[in-house]
C-alpha cells in the first residue's frame, strides 16, 4: 500500500512540469493572499500577478508544438491543445488584470484579494480547460465559480452588485446540481469518469438511454456556464453589476475554459459514441441550441441601450457562433471554433477595457446609456478609434479577426451540411450590426452635445498601460486573420485524432 | 517588361499611405500627403496600360502573390493580377484617386486626417476588388471598403447622414453575407470535386467546376444578390440616392465612379462564367429588372428639385444599360458593358464634381435656386454641358459608345430575343437627354435672376485640374474609343466560350449516356472519366 502510494507521489512529482501552470498560479495566489494580511492591498500585488501569468503563458506558448498527452493519472491533458486553451485563458486573465490596475482604482475598490481571486479562478479555468476527466471538469468549474461569484460582488456596498452577485451564486450552484447529476448518470451508464474511455464504456454498457439523460444534464450545466439560450438569463444582469472589467475577464475567460472542456469531451469522448437507434440527436440539440442563441442574443441585444448590457447579449450571441462550430463536430469544425475563442477572446476584451476607461456615473456603468457617450471620439480619438476596431470586429467585417472567426465555424458547419445553420448565423450578424455599429455612430458622428452634461465634465483618464494593452489588442485583430500559422496550430490539434461525426 | 509585384504595390500603398496620414502634423500637410500617395498611385498605374500584352488580354497579367491567406490547410491564397476586364477599371480606380483628394481641398474642413486616411483606404479597397482572383480575397476587398464609407457618409456628410450610411452599410452586408455562405459552399464543393478535398476559392480552379443546374441555381442567387444591391439593380436601388445625397462630393464621386462598378463587375467576373446555366435562365429576368431601372431611373430624376439627388437618379438608369448588356450575352454587349461602366465613371463622376462645386460656392442644391449662371460662370457651365452631352449619349463623345453597343448587342442577342425589350431600353437614351437638358435649362440658362448668382465665382486653377483630364477622357473615349475596346474583347470572347463549354456540360448531365460522353470529350475538364471508345454517337 505504502508502495502504491509512493510511486503515486512519484508521479505526481514527474507530472507537476506539465502542470506547471496551474499549480503555479494557485502558489501564487495564496502567496498573495498571505503578503496581503500583512501588508494590505499593496500596490504591488496586482503587478506579481501579472508577472505570474505572463510567465506561464510565456511557458504555455513554449509548449504549443509539443504533442498532447495526458498528466496526473489522465486527469489533465498537458501540451499541444491544452496548452493552446491555456494560452487563451492566461493572456484574457494578463489582459484583465493589467487593465483593472487602474480601473479598480478608480472605482476605489483596489483591494489584494482581488488579484488572489483571479489566480485562483484561473488556476481553476486552467484545469477545466485542460480536463480529460469529469472530476477535474467539476473541481475545475467549482473552484473558477466560487472564485467569480466573489469578484462579482466586489462592490458590496453597491445593492446592484449584490445582487448580481446573488443571482450569479444561486443560479451557478443550480446549474452546478444539474451538471453533477449529468456526471453521475454518465458514469453510471459507462462505468467511466475518462473522457477518453466513454465511447467503449457506453458500447458495453447496458444503461443507453441512462447515458443520453446524462449527456443532457450535463450540456444544462455547459450552456449555462457559456451563457447560451435558453440558460443565459443571468448573464445581462450579472454583467451590468460587476466591476467592468471583471466582467471582460468572466466574459472571456471563463467561456474559454468551459468551451474548451466541451470540444475536449466532444473530441474524445462523447462525440464518439455511436448511438443506437432512437439514440440522442446530439447535433440537431446543438444546432438548435446554436440556433437560438444567434437570433435571441443578437435580438435582445439590439434593444439595449446600455453598453455592458448589450456586450452580455452579444456574448450570448457569441457563444452561440462557436455552438455553430460544435454542432459540426467535424476535427475542422472542433479546432475553427478554439480559433474563434482566441479571437472572441481578444476583441471582448478590448471592448469592454475600453468601457471600463469610459466610466462617469460611479456606479460601474450600471446607469450610464450608450447615448450619453456621443461624440466621445472627438475627444479621444484613440479610444473612438479602438472602440471601432472593437465593434467591426465583433461584427464580423473583413479584414478584422471576426471575420476569419466567422469563417472557421461557419465552414465546417456548411461542410457539414448545415448551411441552414450557417445562413441564420450570417444573417444574425446583420442584425448585430444594427447595435455594434449603432457604438461607432454615436462615438463619432454626434455631436458631444446630445451627450450626457456630466460626461463633458468628466475627463477621462487613460493610463499609457491601458491604452497600450488596447491598443496590442486591436492590432493583433488586424493582423491575425493573415497569419496562417494560428489556423495551422489549431488544425493540427485535431488532425491526429480520428475524424469524428456526430449523429 | 511586366514589373514583378508592381500591381500590388499600386493595390497596398494606398493603405500604408493611410497608416502615414494620421501622423501628419497638420490638415495641410495631410492633404498635399494624399495628393502625393494618390499621384504616386496613378503615375505606378501607368505601366499596367502601357506594358499590357494586348495579345495575352484574356489572360491574367501583372500577377502577384501566391501566398497562402487563412491556413495551409485551405486554398485560400492572396493573388492578384488584371485581365482585360480589371485593367480600365483599375486605372478608372486609380485616375479618381487624386481627383477626389483635390475636389475635397477646400470642401472639408473638419477632422480632415481621419478624412483623407479613409479615402486612402477605399482606394487599396476598390482597386483591390478589380484585381483579386481568389474569390474569398475579392470578398475580403469588397468588405473593406464598407467601413470607410460609412465613415464618410456618416461623418462629413449631409443632414440625413446617419439614415444613409446605416441604410447602405446594412443593405451592402446582407447581400454579401448571403454571398459569403455560397462563397464557403461554393468553396468545399470544388475542393471536394478537383481539389483533393481541400477548401478552395481559387479563380481558376472555380472555373473549371462544373456543377448541376440546380446548385448552380442557388449559388447564382445569393451571388447575383449581393451584386444586384451594390450595382443597384431595381428595386435593390433605395440605398442609392440617400447614401449618394448625404455622401460629401469626394465620396460621391467614388461610390458613383467606382463602387456601383464593383457589383457590375461582379456579376461579369464571377456570376456569368461560375454559374452559365443559371444566369442565361435568369437572363430575362435581369433584362427587365434592368429596364425598369433604366426607364424609372431617368423618370424619377425628371422628377427631382435636387440636382445631386437627379444625377444620383441617373446612375441607377444608366447602370441599367449595364446590367441589360452582360445579360445579353452577346460580345458586343459585354464589350459596350465594360466600356459604359468606365464611361459612366468618368461622367457622372465629373457631374458630381460640378454639382458638388455648385454646392460649395452657394451651399444649396436646388435647381430653383440656380438659373442663367451660364453669364457668371462661363467655364464651369461650359464643363457641365459637355459632361451632360457625354452622359446622355451625344455621339463622339464617351456615353455614346457604351450604349450604343449594348444597345445593338442587345439586339442581336439570341439568350434575349425580345426587341421589344431593347426598344423600350433605347427610350432611356432619350429620356436621359430629356432630364439632363432639363436640368441645364434650369440651372445655367436663361434669365440670371438671384443677386448671389450674379457674383459666383468661376472655376478656379485646382477645379480647372479636376475636370480637365474628366473632359478630355470624354473626348478621347468618344472619338477613339478603339484602344479601349480592343482590351475588353479577347477577355468578352473568353468569357463567351467559356460559358458555352460550362453551359454544354452541365446540360449533358441529363442527357442520354451516349450524348454524354461526347460532350465530355469536347470539354477539357470532366474529360478522361469514361472511355470514348464505347461511345456510339449519332
Amino acid at each position: 500500500m505504502s508502495q502504491d502510494l509512493s510511486q503515486a507521489f512519484d508521479t505526481i512529482w514527474a507530472d507537476l512540469a506539465g502542470g506547471a501552470s496551474m499549480v503555479g498560479l494557485a502558489i501564487v495566489g495564496v502567496g498573495l493572499i498571505v503578503w496581503d494580511i500583512f501588508n494590505s492591498n499593496d500596490t504591488r500585488i496586482p503587478w506579481v500577478a501579472a508577472f505570474a501569468l505572463l510567465g506561464t503563458a510565456v511557458l504555455e506558448m513554449f509548449r504549443l508544438n509539443e504533442a498532447d498527452t495526458t498528466a496526473f493519472f489522465e486527469l489533465i491533458r498537458v501540451g499541444g491543445v491544452a496548452s493552446f486553451i491555456n494560452v487563451i485563458i492566461l493572456g484574457s486573465s494578463l489582459v484583465s488584470v493589467v487593465l483593472s490596475v487602474p480601473y479598480l482604482r478608480q472605482i476605489r475598490h483596489a483591494y489584494g484579494e482581488v488579484y488572489a481571486l483571479v489566480l485562483f479562478a484561473t488556476a481553476g479555468m486552467l484545469m477545466l480547460g485542460t480536463a480529460n476527466n469529469m472530476v477535474t471538469v467539476f473541481v475545475g468549474l467549482e473552484t473558477m465559480s466560487i472564485a467569480l461569484y466573489i469578484l462579482t460582488g466586489l462592490v458590496r456596498h453597491d445593492e446592484g452588485a449584490v445582487e448580481s452577485a446573488l443571482k450569479y451564486f444561486l443560479l451557478g450552484a443550480f446549474s452546478t446540481g444539474f451538471f453533477l447529476f449529468g456526471i453521475a448518470l454518465i458514469y453510471g451508464s459507462t462505468g467511466t469518469m475518462y473522457f477518453t474511455d466513454m465511447a467503449a464504456g457506453y458500447a458495453v454498457g447496458d444503461f443507453k438511454a441512462l447515458f443520453w439523460a446524462g449527456v443532457g444534464l450535463f450540456l444544462v450545466g455547459f450552456l449555462f456556464k457559456v451563457s447560451a439560450v435558453p440558460f443565459h438569463m443571468w448573464t445581462p444582469d450579472v454583467y451590468q453589476g460587476a466591476p467592468t472589467t471583471l466582467v471582460g475577464y468572466m466574459s472571456t475567460a471563463s467561456k474559454a475554459a468551459a468551451f474548451a472542456a466541451l470540444v475536449l469531451v466532444l473530441f474524445h469522448g462523447i462525440g464518439l459514441v455511436t448511438p443506437e437507434a432512437g439514440g440522442g440527436n446530439l447535433q440537431l440539440v446543438l444546432a438548435l441550441s446554436a440556433l437560438v442563441t444567434v437570433v435571441l442574443g443578437n435580438l435582445m441585444a439590439l434593444a439595449q441601450k446600455n453598453v455592458k448590457r448589450m456586450l452580455a447579449y452579444s456574448s450570448i450571441a457569441h457563444a452561440g457562433y462557436v455552438l455553430i462550430g460544435l454542432a459540426a463536430g467535424t476535427s475542422s469544425a472542433y479546432a475553427g471554433a478554439l480559433y474563434y475563442l482566441l479571437i472572441y477572446a481578444i476583441m471582448n476584451l478590448g471592448a469592454f477595457g475600453v468601457m471600463a476607461l469610459l466610466e462617469w456615473d460611479g456606479r460601474e456603468g450600471r446607469l450610464q446609456t450608450l447615448d450619453s457617450l456621443s461624440g466621445l471620439a472627438h475627444r479621444h480619438p484613440l479610444l473612438g478609434v479602438l472602440m471601432g476596431v472593437f465593434m467591426f470586429s465583433l461584427t464580423g467585417f473583413p479584414p478584422f479577426g471576426g471575420f476569419f472567426g466567422k469563417i472557421a465555424v461557419f465552414a465546417p458547419a456548411v461542410e457539414a451540411g448545415l448551411t441552414w445553420l450557417a445562413i441564420v448565423g450570417v444573417l444574425a450578424s446583420v442584425l448585430s450590426a444594427g447595435y455594434y455599429l449603432r457604438v461607432v455612430y454615436v462615438f463619432w458622428m454626434r455631436p458631444e452635445s446630445e451627450g450626457d452634461p456630466a460626461v463633458r465634465d468628466t475627463t477621462f483618464a487613460v493610463s499609457r498601460v491601458s491604452a497600450g494593452v488596447l491598443t496590442v489588442c486591436a492590432v493583433l485583430l488586424l493582423v491575425i486573420g493573415f497569419m496562417p500559422f494560428v489556423r495551422n496550430l489549431t488544425q493540427s490539434f485535431f488532425n491526429s485524432g480520428v475524424l469524428v461525426l456526430l449523429l | 517588361m511586366q514589373m514583378a509585384n508592381l500591381l500590388s504595390v499600386v493595390i497596398l500603398l494606398p493603405l500604408v499611405g493611410a497608416g502615414l496620414a494620421l501622423m501628419a502634423p497638420s490638415d495641410r500637410a495631410v492633404r498635399w500627403f494624399a495628393l502625393l500617395v494618390t499621384t504616386l498611385t496613378f503615375v505606378l498605374s501607368v505601366p499596367l496600360w502601357t506594358e499590357f500584352d494586348l495579345s495575352r488580354a484574356a489572360d491574367l497579367q501583372f500577377v502577384s502573390g501566391g501566398f497562402a491567406l487563412i491556413a495551409d490547410s485551405l486554398d485560400v491564397r492572396y493573388l492578384v493580377g488584371i485581365d482585360g476586364f480589371s485593367l480600365l477599371l483599375v486605372l478608372l480606380t486609380t485616375l479618381l484617386g487624386p481627383i477626389v483628394v483635390l475636389s475635397s481641398w477646400r470642401y472639408i474642413t473638419r477632422r480632415t486626417k481621419g478624412y483623407y486616411a479613409l479615402l486612402l483606404v477605399l482606394q487599396t479597397g476598390m482597386t483591390g476588388v478589380f484585381c483579386a482572383f481568389d474569390v474569398l480575397l475579392f470578398y475580403v476587398f469588397f468588405e473593406l471598403t464598407l467601413i470607410p464609407m460609412y465613415f464618410l457618409i456618416g461623418i462629413w456628410g449631409g443632414e440625413q447622414r446617419i439614415y444613409a450610411a446605416v441604410k447602405f452599410v446594412i443593405y451592402t452586408m446582407v447581400g454579401s453575407l448571403l454571398m459569403l455562405v455560397a462563397i464557403i459552399y461554393l468553396g468545399i464543393e470544388a475542393g471536394a470535386a478537383l481539389n483533393n478535398g481541400v477548401f478552395t476559392t481559387d479563380y481558376f480552379k472555380l472555373l473549371e467546376f462544373d456543377m448541376a443546374v440546380s446548385m448552380q441555381t442557388w449559388l447564382f442567387v445569393l451571388f447575383a444578390f449581393a451584386f444586384a444591391i451594390k450595382v443597384p439593380i431595381f428595386p435593390f436601388h433605395t440605398w442609392l440616392p440617400d447614401a449618394h445625397v448625404q455622401a460629401p462630393t469626394g465620396g460621391s464621386v467614388i461610390l458613383a465612379g467606382v463602387l456601383l462598378k464593383m457589383g457590375t463587375y461582379g456579376l461579369v467576373r464571377f456570376c456569368l462564367p461560375f454559374f452559365p446555366n443559371a444566369s442565361i435562365a435568369h437572363a430575362e429576368l435581369f433584362a427587365i429588372l434592368a429596364v425598369i431601372g433604366i426607364i424609372y431611373g431617368a423618370l424619377v430624376s425628371r422628377a427631382q428639385p435636387d440636382a445631386k439627388k437627379l444625377v444620383a437618379y441617373s446612375s441607377v438608369s444608366h447602370l441599367g444599360f449595364v446590367v441589360l448588356g452582360i445579360f445579353a450575352f452577346t460580345l458586343e454587349s459585354l464589350q459596350g458593358a465594360m466600356i459604359q461602366m468606365v464611361n459612366h465613371g468618368i461622367s457622372t463622376g465629373a457631374l458630381f464634381l460640378l454639382v458638388g462645386m455648385l454646392y460649395e460656392r452657394r451651399h444649396t442644391r436646388l435647381m430653383s435656386d440656380y438659373g442663367g449662371i451660364a453669364r457668371s460662370v462661363p467655364l464651369l457651365t461650359f464643363f457641365m454641358v459637355l459632361t451632360a452631352l457625354a452622359s446622355a449619349g451625344l455621339p463622339g463623345l464617351n456615353g455614346f459608345v457604351g450604349e450604343f453597343m449594348i444597345l445593338v448587342g442587345a439586339f442581336s442577342s439570341e439568350v434575349l430575343d425580345s426587341p421589344l425589350l431593347v426598344a423600350l431600353a433605347t427610350t432611356g437614351v432619350i429620356l436621359a437627354a430629356v432630364y439632363l437638358l432639363w436640368m441645364l435649362s434650369r440651372m445655367f440658362f436663361g434669365p440670371l435672376t438671384e443677386q448671389a448668382n450674379v457674383k459666383m465665382k468661376d472655376l478656379s486653377v485646382r477645379e480647372l485640374l479636376v475636370l480637365i483630364p474628366m473632359g478630355l477622357l470624354m473626348i478621347i473615349l468618344g472619338l477613339m474609343p478603339q484602344p479601349f475596346l480592343k482590351v475588353s474583347e479577347p477577355a468578352a470572347e473568353r468569357l463567351l466560350e467559356t460559358i458555352e463549354r460550362k453551359k454544354a456540360v452541365a446540360e449533358g448531365q441529363s442527357l442520354p449516356e451516349h450524348l454524354l460522353d461526347e460532350f465530355r470529350r469536347d470539354s477539357p475538364s470532366g474529360a478522361g472519366e469514361r472511355s470514348v471508345e464505347g461511345a456510339e454517337i449519332p
